[in-house]
């Protein structure tokens, strides 16, 4: 009988006792005070630069179909100062909720919080296009074609992190690989060829990543920086010396088609937009769900994971961590250097100098957004996507918005995102040690 | 299952120049229980490390049934059928149960897709087994290092391991645990198993043990019989007599020093882990706090270092509030602290043995002046440290995370005990470290006592409680439910700590219908306060 009395297993803890909850009630409410208080603020600017600043009687047109695919929907025609005014009501209305309703509720700060953002972008948006049209469609076609290389390179870093190594190098990948795709698919006219070559290329530079990480035990962001300078280098001096001089010879490769899927590309707006792209936009779809589902529910991913939270756990049950690490970093510089592909045999339709353009580094930062999740990092850079097309649809349009600030915008909304929406997140414990065994 | 004998042939492993195992011979016979004992740094875990394919030996032949064998990776061992539970949890903290025990053996479906009701199903037949009860669901990191150790034996069950090595598996286990334990390895055994088992607690080598070897510094320096007493085991493995029993004047407690008023602490969840505790500690006098692990003590000792803010009540060091004081201010108050995860909390482990024994100091003169740190110093107290608490290490250039474990804790008690304190706190302060440490361990915190500092040890081991406390304090449920001297018998300190307060028992447990209401103010810390009562079953209901 002792052993029955002396065992309790320490159980379910209790609920908070009256004193407790009530300093995590308060906590709560200021928290809500602080947001929707903001809310109301920058709804209330809302209302006086977008709503009031708008002449009346004018309206905004956002065209929601780009000539030649998919189904014709009428443009959108909307009376800016009328919609920027009541966009700016509801951007206060969100603030107000806030605060009043349960403040500890969780689902209660999403909405409001996703209330806010659209109504405030919409008053914006109002403001910006009155007496002007802009294209609502292209801005979403122009996000796909931002974000899909962003993506792959996102799904590289997620790889590489959760594995225990900080792929720095997707900038590098992303460069070797559309250099490697450009120059395959011109030499063999074959884009398939081109578009291998793009993964290879970037998977040896994931190859060059993990034997510096891994066997000489280098600092991987340090290391992952210098490989991006070597890459540019290198492709820089080959773009000079070889393909410039012979371009129609090097660097004249074709380009991947659209197909569109019955039915999907029939949407309205969003189809043709998502289901009449190029086969590196359907293998990106494939990807995401794949790296997703694996790395959560496969043994490859709970190896992987194992290897980038605690590699020495996993040592003693006999995973063996260097080799884990080595495969799974150029896996993913494969998948990075699919993503430079579809910048030149995916889009543009050559090689240039310097063409990733930091998009590696956005996609790092996807990463971390995302909290090393797939899909979290896919939200990141179609967010990111997303308002580097409108900051190049708003530019043509010539707002009073200067264009420098414009340029900067998708930046500045992605810093803010990673340092302010994301929070306390922990990344893989692992990640960026090294694994030396005694 | 057939049986495995297991021999190492003058194993011999060095790290650089330090020999750690110096031809050792060892035979493991099928279906013993085989104790290795050994000072802290004798080399046990270096040996077992060995034999399981971690470390590779400088020298030595492993000999399984005869033949012998190279184990490269853990794979290998694994594969040969030895199991090991390491003497730091291998544990990925952010799986759950089911996740740790298959990783590495995975069931899987096509495509290497988890299959994970299969995994879980084992867990639950292995807990249904051997009785060892633990959420297969549950994530690792939300567990309490008692259950953590359950996993990690469960992790070696799951194998069928014909060999299995346990180092210190009872560090952190409560005496309950320890005894299922116990049967667990008695069963084994009779299925045929052979178990080398590490323990630096003698009674325990003496209830299971069917054969002892003893390591000092590299070497096997004989075997004992385990009919021997405690004394003999003790100096046979330090090498000289060492007192088991701590010497100690009766306190003199002087005015209060340190408070808790009404103090609340919730874990990550949001759920109460310490509710409303009323405490109060004098000068001179050493509170126990006794309790199965999980009833809250960990929050306890986090709320008073300031690492966990506590929801309500107050803290107060020397009539000075300092519950809202960020850890460093609150070290920097005086408080001195000993953590209960060494390797998670207590030390750096890529930082040398020096480096560690300033951590918190290195802002503060003689160390340091906040913008330089005076390596002079920071070296010459390392010196004097490593000396006084007797801690093996090669150097004191040493990467800590090196040490052995039990040398690893002396580092953390070292530097916490080397400075003048207004109040000590320790959580498992002797966790790990051989007797002959512990001894001076406790002879320290004694010391420390005598000289007016008010002291807490928080720990689940109740001999050291009842050895060291002047008085002690049982938490359940994040409550104290009652304070009691140490004369208490077991039989009413095991009520208190499974929560029973029905004042009939607790009285014919003690033997003395007074004790428990001995102390006045157990009655306002058992049900704590008054006032707070009736809400807190309010809000329980509700
Ligand atoms: N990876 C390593 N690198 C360098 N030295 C090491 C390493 N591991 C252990 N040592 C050293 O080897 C010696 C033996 O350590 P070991 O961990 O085997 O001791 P132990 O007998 O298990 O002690 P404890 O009872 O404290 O756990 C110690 O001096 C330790 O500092
Ligand atoms: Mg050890």
């Amino acid at each position: 009988m002792s052993n029955t009395l002396i065992t309790p297993e320490a159980e379910a803890p209790q609920e908070a006792s009256g004193a407790a909850a009530r300093t995590l009630r308060a906590a709560a409410r200021r928290r809500a005070l602080i947001t929707g208080g903001g809310f109301i603020l920058l709804g209330l600017y809302a209302l006086w630069a977008f709503g009031l600043g708008t002449k009346s009687g004018i309206d905004a047109t956002f065209g929601m179909t780009v000539s030649g695919s998919g189904p014709e929907v009428g443009d959108l025609d909307v009376a800016a100062r009328a919609t920027a005014i009541a966009m700016a009501v509801l951007c206060m209305a969100a603030g107000v909720a806030r605060i009043v309703l349960a403040p500890d509720n969780k689902l209660v700060g999403r909405l409001t919080a996703g209330v806010f953002v659209v109504a405030f972008l919409v008053a914006f948006l109002c403001w910006a296009v009155a007496g002007k049209q802009m294209s609502f469609a292209g801005a979403l076609q122009n996000t796909m074609l931002a974000a899909t290389p962003l993506i792959l390179g996102a799904l590289a870093g997620v790889i590489g992190e959760r594995s225990g190594i900080v792929n720095i190098a997707i900038e590098g990948q992303f460069l070797f690989g559309a250099f490697g795709a450009a120059l395959t698919a011109s030499v063999t006219d074959s884009l398939w060829a081109g578009l291998i070559a793009g993964a290879v290329a970037g998977g040896l530079v994931g190859l060059l990543l993990a034997v510096f990480a891994v066997r000489y035990v280098v600092e991987q962001v340090v290391l992952g920086v210098v490989i991006n300078l070597l890459v540019a280098g290198l492709t820089g001096f080959l773009y000079s010396q070889l393909m410039r001089p012979n371009a129609d010879k090097y660097n004249n490769p074709d380009i991947f088609q659209s197909h569109a899927i019955p039915l999907l590309s029939d949407i309205p707006v969003i189809g043709p937009v998502l289901f009449d792209v190029n086969i590196i936009v359907y293998l990106m779809y494939a990807l995401v769900v794949i790296v997703h589902f694996a790395l959560f529910n496969t043994r490859w991913g709970l190896r992987a994971r194992a290897v980038g939270e605690h590699p020495t756990a996993a040592d003693t049950v006999g995973i063996k961590v260097n080799r884990t690490r080595y495969l799974n970093v150029s896996m993913a510089g494969c998948i990075a250097g699919i993503g430079g592909a579809f910048l030149t045999i995916g889009t543009v339709g050559s090689f240039s100098k310097d063409m990733a353009s930091g998009a590696g580094y956005i996609a790092l930062a996807a990463v971390i957004f995302g909290r090393w999740r797939p899909l979290g990092a896919v939200a990141a850079a179609l967010m990111f996507g997303f308002f580097k097309a409108l900051a190049t649809s708003l530019q043509t349009l010539q707002t009073p918005i200067p264009t420098e600030f414009l340029t900067m915008l998708p930046y500045i909304v992605t810093v803010f995102a990673v340092a302010g929406l994301v929070g306390k997140v922990r990344p893989p414990a692992a990640a960026n040690k090294p694994y030396v065994k005694g | 299952m057939t049986a495995l004998k297991l021999e190492l042939r003058g194993i011999t492993k060095r790290f650089g120049s330090l020999v750690a195992n110096d031809h050792i011979d060892l035979t493991v016979e099928p279906g013993e229980i085989h104790c290795l004992l050994g000072e802290n740094g004798a080399g046990k875990s270096t040996l077992m490390n060995v034999l399981y394919g971690l470390y590779e030996p400088t020298s030595g032949e492993i000999v399984v049934d005869g033949t012998p064998r190279e184990f490269r990776t853990a794979g290998d061992a694994i594969a040969a059928g030895i199991g090991m539970v390491h003497q730091h949890f291998m544990l990925v903290p952010v799986f759950t149960v089911a996740e740790n025990v298959m990783l590495g053996h995975e069931e899987t479906q096509a495509l290497g897709w988890l299959d994970r009701r299969r995994a879980k199903k084992k867990v639950l037949d292995l807990v249904a087994e051997y009785g060892l009860a633990v959420d297969p669901d549950a994530l690792v990191e939300d567990l309490p290092v008692g259950l953590q150790q359950r996993v990690e034996i469960l992790k070696a069950l799951v194998r069928d391991a014909k060999v299995l090595i346990l180092d210190e598996p009872t560090a952190v286990l409560t005496p309950q645990e320890t005894e299922e334990l116990f049967r667990v390895m008695r069963s084994l055994r009779e299925s045929g198993v052979s178990i080398v088992f590490i323990t630096h607690k003698l009674k325990e080598v003496k209830a299971v043990a069917d054969r002892i070897t003893v390591i000092r510094r590299g070497k096997v320096v004989g075997s004992a019989d385990p009919a021997a007493s405690e004394t003999e085991l003790a100096s046979l493995m330090v090498g000289r007599p060492v007192d088991l029993v701590v010497h100690k004047e009766p306190a003199q407690p002087g005015e209060v020093r340190f408070a808790l008023d009404k103090l609340t602490v919730l874990d990550d969840f949001g759920n109460v882990q310490v509710d409303a505790v009323d405490l109060e500690l004098r000068e001179g006098e050493i509170l126990g706090i006794a309790g199965v692990q999980g009833n809250g003590q960990t929050e306890l000792t986090q709320a008073i270092l300031g690492l966990r803010r506590p929801a309500a009540g107050s803290i107060r060091l020397d009539g000075r509030d300092i519950t809202a004081l960020s850890p460093r201010k609150t070290l920097d108050a005086g408080v001195g602290f000993v953590p209960e995860d060494r390797q998670h909390d207590g030390i750096v482990g890529e930082f040398t043995v020096s480096e560690n024994l300033v951590l918190d100091l290195v802002t503060r003169p003689p160390f340091g002046n906040g913008i330089s740190v005076d390596p002079k110093a920071v070296r010459d107290n390392a010196r004097k440290r490593v000396a006084e608490f007797d801690i093996r290490t090669q150097s004191i250039d040493t990467p800590a995370g090196s040490l052995s474990g039990g040398n690893q804790q002396k580092v953390v008690v070292a530097r916490e005990m080397s400075r003048p304190l207004r109040m000590f706190i320790a959580s498992q302060p002797t966790r790990g470290v051989d007797v002959g440490a512990m001894e001076f361990i406790h002879q320290r915190i004694v010391a420390e006592r005598d000289i007016g500092t008010p002291v807490i040890i928080v720990s689940t081991e109740l001999d050291e409680v009842v050895a060291l406390a002047d008085r002690i304090a049982v938490m359940y449920r994040g409550r104290i439910v009652g304070i009691v001297p140490p004369t208490a018998s077991r039989e009413q300190l095991g009520l208190l700590m499974a929560g029973v307060d029905d004042p009939e028992l607790l009285a014919r447990a003690a033997g003395n219908p007074n004790l428990v209401t001995e102390d006045d103010s157990t009655a306002t810390a058992e049900g704590s306060a008054p006032e707070a009562d009736p809400t807190a079953g309010e809000e329980g209901q509700a």
